[in-house]
Parts: C-alpha cells; structure tokens; sequence
C-alpha cells in the first residue's frame, strides 16, 4: 500500500519490542463479540491510476460551468480565480499544516490570518472580524446566537429575502435552541415590513444585501429603528464581491454583518467548501464565535501573530462557551486573502462594477424576449425574471440545450407562488457570446 | 548560540515578511480585468467609497505567500503527532481528483439531471461509511467535526421531541477527558451537561456512570477510542444501560483511524457518530479547515437525518431538498446547498486507495506505532495508564517532577530539534498531558529519531540543562510568543491601534 511505510519485517520488529505476539493483541480492549476477523465487504486497494480512472467517470458525468453558457448564482458564483492562487493553497506548508496551536512554527497561517481578518473587517465596513467560520449559512445562524447572547433577548426576525437555505440553518439553530423566529413571507421586492414583528424580545434583525431576488438595499433607516429597539442589526452578504462597489454594511450601521466568502479564491466545488465572513463590532467582541487572530511580541520584542481570546472557545469554556466551532475554513480564508491581495481594493472595485455592467447587459437581453420580465429595480450581479411558464421546467429545457440558464426560485422555495421566477447571474466570466447564446436558447424554449 | 544580527533582518533562507498592507498599495493589482463599459448602473446610489486595500502585482503575491508559507511546519515537512488531530500525510491524488473540473467546477443549484456523477460520487461515499460504521443512515452535509457532533445530538434532540420526553430528557453525560466540543454542542442545544469522572484505567467509571442515569438522560456522548487513547472496555455495557434508561448514545468519532476496519461503530450500540474526513481519510487540515464531519446514525434516529439527501429516483440520483419530499422526519438543514463536496472527493479517493484491506492496515500501523512509541518511551517518560493504548499514547509530567521543566517547556524545546509538539494539556484528566499521534504515515525510521530525540530531552531536564527548555525555541522564526499580551490588549486588525489613536485624539 503506497501510503504505509512500515514493511512486515519493521512490524514484527515493532511487535516483539512492544512485547506481544500479534496485532490483535493491541486490539485486546475491544469486545470480542465486536472484532471483526476480516476486512468489510467494499472493494480492495487499488492503484493511484484505477483511482483516477474511477473517479474521471463520475466527473464526467457531471455538466461543468465552464463548458458551456453558466448563469446561476443564488449563494454560490463563478468568477475567475487567479492561477497562483491555487498554487499557494497547494503548498505544503499551508495544505498540510493544522490550526496554529504552535505560534512559533505557525507563524505563516497566523499572519494571513491577520491579514484576513483586517481585509474582512475592511470590505464590511466594521471594527473587527474573526478567522473565519465554516461557511455563510453556518456564520449567520451564529451571528444570530451571538445576537441572543449580545442583548440577553431570545427572538428573531429574518427578512423574506434573505436566502431561504440560509433561514433554514437559522431557524434549524434556533429551534434546537430554543429561540424564537420570526420568519417573513417572502416577497420578489418592495417595502418589507420588518419593524412591526419587533418587540422587547427582539435580538435582531436579519436582512440580506443584495437580497435573495438581487435587489441592492440601503438598511441605515433600519438600523436606525431596530438600534431604537434595543435590537442588533445583522446583515448577510453572500456574493461577497458586492462589497467592492456597495455602500458597506458597516456604514448602514449594521451590528454584525456575515457572508459567503467563495467569490473570492474559491470555485464552486458543488456547494462547498467555502468561508464564512463574521464580522462585528467591537464592543461585542467577547461574544463572537471561532478563532481570533492576534498581534503580539515574542521574547526578543519582534512583531507575531497567536489565536488570542480563547476564553471564549470551547476548549476551555467547554459547556459555556459562545460556540462549538472548533475547525474553521483556514485554507479557504488564505485563497480568499491571496485572491484579494492580487486584486487590491482598486482591482475589486473594478471586478465590481465589471459584474454590475454585465448583469446590466444580460438583464437587457433577456428582458427584451416577448413575456420575460426582469423584475428588480436595483440590483448588483444577480437578479429575477419572471417568466411566463414554471422556471423548472425553462432551465431543464435550457440544459438539454447546453446551457445552464439560472436557479428556479422554486427550487428553494417550492410553495410561495415563485413557480415562474428565475435567479439569474452574471459575472465577469460570462462573455458576450455566451449572454447570446442564452437569450437565443431562452426565446427559443419559450416560443 | 549565534545572534548574528544582518542589514536586512533576513537570516540566510529565513526570509522576513511584512503584512501586506505595509507592502502593497490599493491602486495595485495582479490581476488583468477587462475595461468597464461606463453601462448606466442600475445600483440605486447604495455606492461606497474606495476600498482601502492593498495590491499585490503577482510576483510580490508569490513572494509574499511563499515566505509565509515557509514559516509554518506541516506534515509534508516532518512528523506532527498532535494527539487526536490525527495528522497523516495527505496524497497528492486526492488534491487531483478534488481540482476535476466534473467536481470542482459545477454549481451546487445546478439541476440534478446535469451532476449525476456528483450525486454518485455522495451516493457512493455514503456507501463506504455505512459499511465501515455499521450504520444504516448517514448526514453527509456537516462542514466539520464539531459540526457533526451537533447533528448528531440534533438528530437525538429531534428523537426524544417526537417521542414527546424533551420537557423531561435534559441532562446530557459528557466524560470529564473529552473534548471541548462535546459540552459546547449539548449547551448549544439547552441540554444541561453532566460531568461522568473517569475510573483509575483511563476509562468511563461504569458504576459511576450508571449511578447518573435517570428518565432525564438524554444521551451520552462519549469518545472511542477515548481522549487517552484507550478503548472503552465497556462500551456494550454502557450501550445497553444508557438505552435502557431511555437515552440514546452520541459517540465522538474524532479518533475513529484507530479502529476503521476493525470495528464498527455498529456493533457496538452507538446511535450516533461524527467521522473526521480530515482525520480518518486523510483530507488535510489546510492550517485549521475547512474539514468535514459526515455523521452516521442507527436505525433508531435514520429518520430524523438531516437535508438534503441524496435518493434514488426515477430518473437518476436526486436531491431531497424539501421536508416534505421525504417520508423520513428530517429535523432540519445544517448547511446551505450540500456540505463539503470537494472533501467528499478527497476521502473517496482515499477510500478507493486503500480498500477494505488498506483501510484495516491503517488501523492497524497507527495503533502499532503509538503503541511502539509507548513502549520505547516506558522507561523514559510517565503514563498515566498502563497499555495497550490505541492510535495515541498519552504521557504526565511525573517524568518532569522537580526539574524546573514543565510540559510547554518540553514541547518548546521539541520545537527546536525540528518537530512540532504533541498535544499538550488535553485530556485535562491528566497532570500535564502530552498525547503524542505517530499515525501509520510513519516509518520506524522516523519513530525511531523521535524516540531517540525525546530520550535526549529528558536526558537534559533529568541532569538540570533546564535552559534547553525555558528559553525554547531558539530556533524558530521567532521566539516564545507573548500569549497574554496579545489577549489583555487585542490587536486583530491592520491599523487598528493608529486608529484607536486618530479615535482619542478627536
């Protein structure tokens, strides 16, 4: 087996100084009716090119977004991830490497930490940001605990436009937990009133920005209102790209602001893995979750980097700790910082508005086909058409034709009358040809 | 020793790195974007100001990430015996197999007809865990170990609801040596935590531990092998008497390499286990994540697994997104979209590799050379409890007494002589733990450097050299780093204490 060093001569040397007859002996601890005398029944090893051989059939059965015209979105974005990215997170160092327990000889993962955590806190706008969480669902179920613990309230209020699978790992947490949720309705766009399920108990406000539908929102006016109720203000991203154009969450005067890290070094990998954006402010530092990375001084006064105020962490908390989370996303935070340290801030402000002319672009094409109706107002790269039939049924039609057209809004929310509205995406990757070949596959599937 | 001091502050190939925003500058860039059109915009003026952040054109990016990269240790470098992290080499072909752009290029929302082979690919990884557990159901979706430890405990939770006992079930048994997670997810879900104490042999008190069961007990959560790296002699036992009592039984599979294909979870009366990928099948750490913790459940709690699932249908694989597409009860959603994808790739590839038969050899060198390295040292450090031990062996500091060395001392000075420490302090059971992890990736040639280099640094604490240690490392890119400090006056942002300044002096 070509990953196992040890031959039989170093066993039986190994054995005889251990002082036991076999292998088995080792296993003496366990149960004799729970020893198993043979391997399980699944196929024996096989060599690294049957491994591959096996592995190119399921991936080739699989249609890539680079093969052909790809425009969904909805939580999960296709931009182009610079080549040397991908080298940095494959050097050993930094692949093979565990969370930086040892400062000393960590001290690679605990500076792009640092700068991690300053570029996050930047993007959003706010004080402090920690090391990542495991993704941007995940990261808003804790912001809202956080919320609860924050005001000693224990109640909810989400939006109808924050990404329903998103509401649905929030409202798993707060069930589990015991809190109270007040989900809205969800509705494609206009006024959302939030404020009248507002109470006394009322820890939050959860809103998203860009919306699930792709409406671009200004929130300072609810920030304002739900400060005013001794509420925090969380506001979700999860195209965090956004962030190099829109106004910051920070700036509307949200409280906590999460998000979905992918666009940034990281593909699509099917749903993950990601990294989860948790940002705050800093007066409520203390009830954050996960790893924080810190500046210090070593022995000789020389600047370092260590994971800093882990009381509030489970290993030493334990059962009053402000999460479970132990693992976060460190490789992914590394290909979001390394991708984000290529750009610059120039360089994301112009992939920003390099997104929103095209999604202007597409919404342009796309509405101009005889009962498609692109619905937003605003939006940033992403937005909703209604269709004049179910968008299931359009997107199945436009995949037998080689195209991947968008996220039927059903898919998520399958009872709430969205049958004929479509998500659709578009970022730099798309080129013109390709916004073409959509609304001609489009027209025709509707005709 | 030498401290030469140089012109640059670089020493030789240790090259000094600043933080990038002290070399790089906003109107920088390594990247090449088309020109923008100047398309009327349609962002409704919700516009920000510049994005003050540095750039890095890509071969000062390169640099950069490089230097960094060559102040860390990793196992590609050397051996890692971080007790209960498992660090085992990680094969290239899985990072290969994970880059297909069949897997890594396809979007989660994708319709199931066009990610066939994805779903096979879940579909099949399922497969091998059930089979290697012993478990009928398996929730893929958990992003971590931590993470499928609290579905596990979710899936028990939403059990106990539907049987109509979760007004009384609230107390949950958590050993005093497991790991920090286990009292932080029964918390995170209102359950009350109950300290069982550990019995003289490293394991679960088994009079102890059924003198705490009661119709409140919702569930056990146990680590097995245990945080001491023994097996839970009693596990049937204490199976049958926690179901008895109307509970069910969580167990933490952090350390699940020490038996995977030599026992199944299964067989030993488990109702639920998180398993490691990162772990167990060898995906890697990547300096602290992402992992991920598919949990398997028993028949008991096969209904209540989590979306999404994966079924078979009528025309294909398909995703089971909904509650209401499913006859099982499941208690909810983890994650948005699927769970860790590209970790499932790796393990599989793993998985494929090694085989039933490779997968039991895993077991079975990462046992041999724990319990090697226990042996060799027997006479040269302290154990708490006497063997065999399972894929780790533990130490105290009794070794250590009256030599003015203590554990982080020790692990310091290891430092210097190339490796990375074993876990130190944990279990908290034990005075001054040190759980050291060969895992089967080892040879006996590198054990046997090991064993031989901890023979010399006790050789040193026991004749008084107690500045080896104190004054550790001395060699590393940098020296003991200031813990308290950085903690007493926290400083997590570039530029937040000029900031802080600018704040006062307004």
């Amino acid at each position: 087996m070509r990953y196992l060093p040890l031959n039989d001569a170093d066993r039986a040397t190994m054995l005889e100084r251990i002082g036991v007859e076999n292998i088995d002996a080792l296993f003496c601890d366990v149960p004799a009716e729970a020893r198993l005398d043979g391997p399980v029944e699944l196929p024996i090893h096989k060599s690294e090119m049957q491994v591959e051989r096996d592995m190119q059939a399921m991936a080739g059965q699989n249609m890539t977004a680079g093969s052909a015209p790809f425009f969904c979105g909805a939580g999960a974005y296709r931009h182009h991830v610079p080549a040397t990215v991908d080298h940095i997170i494959q050097r050993s160092e930094f692949l093979t490497s565990y969370t930086p327990y040892q400062p000393e000889i960590t001290q690679g993962t605990l500076q792009y930490l640092f700068e991690f955590q300053s570029q996050v806190a930047e993007l959003t706008g706010m004080e402090v940001a920690n090391a990542s969480m495991y993704d941007g669902s995940t990261a808003a179920g804790e912001a809202v605990l956080m919320a609860h613990r924050v005001t000693r309230r224990n109640h909810a209020v989400v939006s109808g436009r924050v990404h329903p699978q998103y509401v649905d790992v929030i409202a798993n947490l707060s069930d589990m937990g015991g809190f109270g949720l007040t989900h809205i309705p969800p509705t494609v766009q206009g006024a959302e009133d939030l404020l009248s399920s507002v109470d006394e108990n009322t820890s939050c406000v959860v809103v998203q920005n860009p919306d699930f539908f792709g409406s671009v929102n200004d929130y300072t006016e609810l920030a304002e209102a739900v400060h005013a109720r001794g509420a925090l203000l969380v506001v979700v991203v999860t195209e965090a790209v956004s962030l190099g154009v829109l106004k910051t969450p920070g700036t509307m005067g949200a409280d906590i602001v999460v998000g979905e890290g992918q666009s940034l070094g990281n593909g699509l990998n099917f749903g993950g893995p990601y990294v989860g954006l948790f940002a705050a402010r800093e007066k409520f530092l203390r009830q954050m979750p996960g790893r924080l990375c810190g500046e210090t001084v070593d022995a000789d006064g020389k600047r370092g980097f260590v994971l800093t105020l882990s009381t509030r962490e489970q290993h030493i908390r334990r059962d009053k700790a402000t999460s479970n989370i132990c693992t976060n996303s460190g490789l992914c935070s590394l290909a979001f910082s390394a991708h984000l340290s290529l750009l610059g801030g120039n360089g994301l402000q112009h992939l920003a508005w390099l997104n929103h002319e095209q999604a202007v672009d597409l919404a342009g094409r796309l509405g101009s086909i005889d009962g498609v109706k692109p619905i937003n107002d605003t939006f940033f790269n992403e937005f909703t058409v209604e269709l004049p039939q179910p968008a299931d049924t359009v997107v199945e039609a436009l995949a037998a034709r080689g195209v991947l057209g968008g996220v039927p809004v059903s898919r998520l929310i399958p009872d709430g009358g969205f049958e004929n509205y479509l998500l659709v995406a578009a970022t730099e990757t798309c080129a013109p040809e390709d916004m073409a070949a959509y609304a001609a596959a489009l027209e025709e599937v509707l005709s | 020793m030498s401290e030469k001091t140089t012109f640059t502050g670089h020493r030789g190939l240790e090259l000094r790195e600043d933080l990038i925003f002290e070399i790089g500058a906003h109107d920088r860039s390594g990247v090449d974007l088309a020109p923008l059109r100047g398309t009327p915009d349609r962002l409704g003026g919700i516009i920000r100001e510049a994005v003050d952040l540095p750039g890095l054109a890509e071969p000062e990016a390169m640099r950069h990430y490089v230097r960094l990269s060559q102040k860390n240790h990793a196992i590609d470098m050397g051996l890692y015996p971080l007790g209960s992290c498992t660090m085992k080499h990680n094969p290239r072909l899985n990072e290969k197999m994970a880059r297909l752009p069949g897997f890594a290029d396809i979007h989660p929302l994708q319709p199931a007809s066009t990610v066939q082979g994805a779903l096979r690919l879940m579909d099949e990884l399922a497969h091998w865990l059930k089979t290697l557990t012993g478990m009928p159901e398996v929730a893929l979706s958990p992003k971590a170990g931590a993470h499928g430890e609290l579905c596990g405990m979710m899936a028990i939770r939403a059990a106990i609801e539907a049987r109509g006992e979760i007004e009384r079930r609230t107390r949950v048994l958590v050993p005093e040596s497991a790991h920090g997670t286990n009292p932080a997810t029964a918390a995170l879900l209102g359950f009350s935590v109950d300290g069982i104490p550990a019995g003289d042999d490293g394991r679960v008190d088994l009079e102890a531990f059924r003198d705490k069961l009661g119709d409140d007990v919702a569930a056990i959560m146990l680590t097995n092998p245990n945080t001491c790296g023994l097996f839970e002699r009693d596990i049937i036992a204490i199976a049958d008497a926690v179901h008895e009592a109307g509970g069910y039984f969580y167990c933490d599979g952090a350390n699940f390499n020490a038996i995977v294909g030599r026992v199944r979870p299964g067989d030993l009366g488990i109702d639920a286990m998180h398993i490691n990928l990162h772990k167990t099948f060898s995906t890697p750490h990547g300096g602290g994540g992402p992992g991920a913790g598919p949990t398997v459940l028993s028949e008991r709690l096969a209904a209540f697994a989590p979306l999404p699932r994966v079924v078979a249908g009528k025309s294909g694989l398909e995703l089971v997104e909904h509650g209401d597409q499913t006859e099982g009860r499941p208690f909810g959603r983890m994650v948005a979209f699927h769970g860790q994808m590209g970790m499932f790739v790796r393990a599989l590839a793993y998985m494929m590799s090694h085989g039933a038969d490779g997968l039991r050899q895993v077991a079975d060198d990462a046992v041999l050379n724990a319990n090697y390295i226990l042996a060799e040292l027997s006479g040269t450090m302290t154990s708490p409890y006497s063997g065999p031990c399972m894929h780790e062996a533990l130490f105290d500091d009794t070794f250590l007494k009256d030599t003015g060395v203590e554990t982080l001392d020790f692990a310091k000075a290891m430092i210097d002589e190339g490796y990375h420490p074993m876990t130190m302090y944990f279990p908290l059971v034990v005075h001054g733990a040190m759980l050291i992890e060969p895992t089967e990736t080892e040879s006996k040639a590198s054990l046997d450097l090991f064993i031989a280099t901890l023979r010399d640094l006790v050789a040193s604490a026991t004749a008084g050299d107690t500045e080896r240690f104190t004054t550790a490392p001395q060699l590393a890119p940098t020296k003991r780093l200031d813990e308290t400090r950085a903690a007493r006056q926290p400083v997590l942002r570039y530029g937040s204490t000029e900031k802080k300044q600018v704040r006062a002096a307004e």
